[in-house]
């Protein structure tokens, strides 16, 4: 894979934008699950800040997409609220982005018809859509494969493709489950410097579901744990030199014992 | 595929034809009557003077022209009203209610049967077959989007709601292009079966037409002729279908194929390590590969009206489910 190590590090013609700003994101008392559906989890008193990077950390099955899906709005609270800058979320919206666990690029739209998809869902012009999401895929890295099918992509480059598909939209919040779940360790990481880039320019609140505790002590500002909903700050620095730092360690066995 | 059929493939195919008509030919002219009766059967020879004879008349052009607008006009309107009504009884819990049980009491009836209704209902003759060309066309195309839209992967609507997309932008950038290749299906099963039912109808009720051609010549005992109606309506078929096959391919050429071999090479800068090849997982990859060869021998299976098409639609990756998690 061919993932840039800092995606700002190659001049630009246009200047990036500024971003959004990050909404603030809440949960009050929020019980969370399908209607009718196995044990529910919480209630989860949560904060997130605008702007923050929040990784989610926990074991299978115990409701980390399910809070996601909650923030987005595709799933209505059993009981509680959740809340987008003070006010109760009523269903999914352009400001908080979804990046799928599993492909979930439409495979009928060319990799820039994809990316293309917020933006004409937005209004945005034809012309205007279409040097954005070339913007994006350069950004990414994938400026050579705008006129491919999704299926001809590799599974990192699909990943790649959805996240410039959801930071296309300039949501205020992220949410991505697992992104890089199915990648294997080489690509994994250059997807986390690669996010670790955009994200830190873009303003946008973060809140990212990982079942990997280095990848949450790496990406994040601070920790939620599942299904317990205890929340921890990571130190800073975080960059890689920091990883055999003592606190880090102590972090990560901290964030271990806590599962 | 016929465009990298090998000289091989193709020899093989003409001959089969040729030895089709060489056999048709000996049993024919040597009036063979093996429990099977050839002494009264047109010899190809005498078929083929008399389709030369026909083709050089214009009342064979015009029979043709009508046959064809009725299907043209009749094949239409039920592609239209089929993908309409399967959308909506799919993603509609009214409509389902509504049209469900409708649909289902109407569509055992042959669509040759409605003869008596369409003479009961409609002014004209013309306006009677085309009404019943809709009607067996109808039920398949109705039918297999249905199966295509329920089988669509819910991730896709969720990501187009998540951009801020509404219902009208689903059914526009989701629901209908996910289920073309369904959709397609039905469209080809509908095609032969509006075929049988012009050509029907055409006889029973026609004036011009085909159909009407094929039964006067029978009625008077022209059987060479006969049999030129019969090419003629086969030809017919096979430039229709063939029409319909290569508009699917068209608009689903983003289906994953067979051929299409494997992902691209990452576009690597220069000087980068050398990426380790993450292989596509094929077979989530692959909704409805099946599809376009099942619905090319749909037509030809002489589908009764109605008959629902093999579940063309199935396979969609169904591994979204745990996202529940």
């Amino acid at each position: 894979m061919s993932v840039p190590k800092s995606p700002a590090a190659p001049p630009r013609t246009t200047p990036r934008p500024a971003g959004p700003e990050g909404a603030e994101l809440a949960l009050e008392g929020a019980l969370l699950g399908h209607p009718g559906g196995a044990a529910p989890v919480g209630p989860l008193d949560l904060r997130v800040a605008a702007g923050e990077v929040l990784a989610v950390v926990g074991p299978s099955g115990c409701g980390k997409t399910t809070l996601l899906r909650t923030l987005a709005g595709l799933l209505p609270p059993l009981s509680g609220r959740v809340l987008r800058d003070g006010v109760p979320v009523r269903g999914p919206g352009a400001d908080r982005a979804l990046v799928f666990q599993h492909d979930a690029l439409l495979p009928w739209r060319s990799v820039r018809a994809n990316v293309e998809l917020p933006l004409a869902i937005r209004g945005v012009d034809r012309a205007g859509r279409r040097r954005a999401a070339e913007e994006w895929l350069d950004r990414v890295g994938l400026a050579g494969h705008a006129a491919a099918w999704p299926h001809r992509l590799s599974g990192g480059q699909r990943q790649r493709v959805q996240l410039a598909r959801a930071l296309a939209g300039r949501p205020r919040a992220v949410l991505m489950d697992e992104p890089f779940g199915a990648l294997d360790a080489h690509t994994r990481t250059g997807m986390q410097d690669l996010l670790t880039g955009i994200l830190r320019g873009s303003g946008a609140t973060v809140v990212f579901v990982t079942h990997d505790v280095d990848e949450a002590v790496h990406l994040g500002d601070r920790i939620a744990l599942l299904p317990s909903g205890r929340v921890l700050d990571v130190p800073r620095p975080r960059d890689r030199a920091a990883h055999g730092a003592p606190e880090t360690r102590a972090l990560r066995r901290l964030v271990l014992d806590s599962l | 595929m016929s465009a990298g059929t090998s000289l091989g493939r193709r020899l093989v195919r003409a001959g089969s034809l040729a030895a089709a008509l060489g056999a048709w030919q000996l049993l024919t002219a040597y009036d063979v009557e093996l429990w099977l009766r050839f002494a009264q059967f047109p010899t190809v020879g005498e078929v083929a003077s008399a389709l030369a004879d026909r083709v050089g008349t214009a009342a064979y052009w015009q029979d043709l022209g009508h046959s064809l607008r009725r299907i043209v006009t009749g094949f239409l309107l039920a592609a239209v009203l089929g993908v309409a009504a399967g959308t909506a009884i799919a993603r509609s819990r009214w409509a389902a209610d509504l049209l469900g049980p409708l649909v289902e009491v109407v569509r055992p009836v042959p669509a040759i049967a409605l003869v008596p209704v369409a003479i009961l209902l409609l002014p004209t003759n013309e306006q009677g077959i085309v009404f019943i060309t809709c009607a067996a066309a109808f039920f398949p195309v109705l039918v297999s989007t249905r199966h295509a839209v329920r089988a669509l992967s819910p991730v896709w609507e969720e990501a187009v709601l998540t951009m801020g997309g509404g219902r009208v932008r689903v059914l526009w950038s989701v629901v209908l292009p996910g289920a073309l290749p369904g959709v397609f299906g039905g469209l080809s099963v509908g095609v032969g079966v509006a075929w049988i039912c012009v050509i029907s109808a055409e006889m029973i009720s026609g004036e011009y037409g085909v159909g009407y051609r094929t039964w006067q010549d029978y009625t008077v005992v022209d059987y060479p002729g006969v049999f030129v109606g019969m090419a003629t309506i086969g030809a017919l078929g096979l430039l229709t279908s063939t029409a319909v096959e290569a508009a699917g391919r068209r608009v689903t050429s983003w289906l994953p194929h067979a051929t299409a071999g494997a992902p691209v090479p990452d576009a690597a800068p220069p000087g980068a390590p050398a990426p380790r090849p993450v292989p596509v997982p094929e077979a989530k990859a692959a909704p409805d590969v099946g599809t376009a060869s099942e619905a090319k021998a749909a037509p030809d299976a002489k589908a009764v009206p109605g008959e629902e098409p093999a579940p063309a639609a199935g396979g969609h990756p169904a591994a979204e489910k745990e996202s529940v998690a």
